[in-house]
C-alpha cells in the first residue's frame, strides 16, 4: 500500500445493518461503523479465552463447539457466550448442520484492526524519518548560528 | 490497551531533538509521514498549553491534529493529548508520549502513542454497545460540524 492511501482507502466495505435507523449522512454510519467495528475486534481480543479459541481455530479449519470447549475449564455457556462475542465481532462464523454447530476463524476483523494500527505506524515512522533529518542537519550546522 | 512504540537513534543532541518536536519551527520541518508540507504549526509546549499541527500529503489530502501537553520535561519527555479534527481518522482522543535519551551518538527518542481506541472500549464494558456507538455518533457529529 502507497504511503498516499494512508487514512484513505482502507476503510473496508461498510455493515449497516446495525444503522439502518439511524439519520445521519451515509459517510457518517461509514465512518462510525468502522470504528464500531474495530471497537469490537479489540474488545473481543482482550479476553484470554477467547484468544485461545481464536488461536485452536487458526490451527484447525474449522471445529465443533464441543471441540472447541474441551480445553477450557469452564462450562459450556461461558464457551457459548465467548462464542457469542466473537461472532458478534465478526472473528468467527457459525454454522449449524442438524445437531452440530461449526465454527470458522473469519479473519477480516483482524486485518482491519491491523491495518488501523500500521496506519499510525506509517504515520510516525514517515515522520520519525524526517525528525532525524531535520535534527542531524540543525546538529551539523555552524554552532554560530545557535541561540 | 492498544499502543505502538517506535525507538530511534538520531544524530544530534537531545536539546536538538527536543527543540525539534516542541516548537512550531521544528514541528513545521518534519511533521507527516511524506514530503507534503506542514500548513499550520502551533505549540505552546508548557503543561496545559496545547498543539496544533496540519499538514498535507502529497496525495492532496490535508489533515490536522491537536492537542494539550501533559508533561514537558526539557529536553528529555513530553507527553500530549492527541486527536485528529473532524474525527475522520480515528474519532478517540490518545496519547503520544515521547522520550528522549544522551546516548554515545546523539539521542535516543522512544516514540509511544497509545490509548489508541481505549476510551470507547472501555465504556462500552460499563454501557453496552449501544451507550458506545451513541456518544460516538455523537462525538462524530460535533467533530464534523465544528
Amino acid at each position: 500500500m502507497s504511503s498516499g492511501e494512508l487514512f484513505r482507502n482502507t476503510i473496508p466495505q461498510p455493515n449497516l445493518t446495525r444503522l439502518t435507523t439511524r439519520r445521519e449522512a451515509p459517510i457518517l454510519s461509514y465512518m462510525v461503523n468502522y470504528q464500531q467495528r474495530l471497537d469490537r475486534t479489540f474488545a473481543a481480543l482482550v479476553d484470554p479465552t477467547r484468544r485461545a479459541i481464536l488461536a485452536q481455530l487458526e490451527r484447525k479449519s474449522s471445529a465443533s463447539v464441543g471441540e472447541l470447549a474441551q480445553p477450557f475449564a469452564i462450562k459450556l455457556p461461558a464457551v457459548l457466550k465467548h462464542l457469542s462475542v466473537l461472532a458478534d465481532a465478526g472473528l468467527i462464523t457459525r454454522t449449524k448442520s442438524g445437531r452440530t454447530v461449526t465454527v470458522r476463524l473469519r479473519p477480516q476483523p483482524m486485518r482491519e484492526a491491523m491495518a488501523w494500527l500500521s496506519r499510525y505506524e506509517r504515520f510516525w515512522a514517515g515522520s520519525l524519518d524526517r525528525l532525524a533529518a531535520y535534527a542531524e542537519r540543525k546538529e551539523a550546522e555552524p554552532r554560530g548560528k545557535e541561540k | 490497551m492498544t499502543s505502538l512504540t517506535l525507538v530511534r537513534r538520531i544524530k544530534a543532541r537531545p536539546s536538538i531533538v527536543f527543540d525539534a518536536i516542541t516548537t512550531a519551527e521544528g514541528i513545521a520541518q518534519w511533521w507527516g509521514p511524506d514530503a507534503g508540507p506542514v500548513l499550520i504549526a502551533e505549540a505552546d509546549p508548557r503543561k496545559g498549553g496545547r498543539y496544533r499541527v496540519r499538514f498535507r500529503m502529497l496525495d492532496g489530502t490535508e489533515h490536522e491534529c491537536s492537542g494539550e501537553y501533559l508533561d514537558v520535561v526539557r529536553p528529555e519527555r513530553v507527553v500530549m493529548s492527541w486527536r485528529w479534527q473532524g474525527g475522520q481518522e480515528d474519532p478517540n482522543e490518545s496519547r503520544v508520549e515521547i522520550a528522549l535519551k544522551a546516548v554515545r551518538e546523539g539521542t535516543e527518542i522512544t516514540f509511544t502513542h497509545s490509548r489508541l481506541l481505549d476510551g470507547e472500549t472501555a465504556r462500552s464494558h460499563e454501557e453496552g454497545w449501544t451507550g458506545a456507538l451513541d456518544k460516538l455518533e455523537a462525538r462524530f457529529a460535533a467533530g464534523e460540524a465544528a
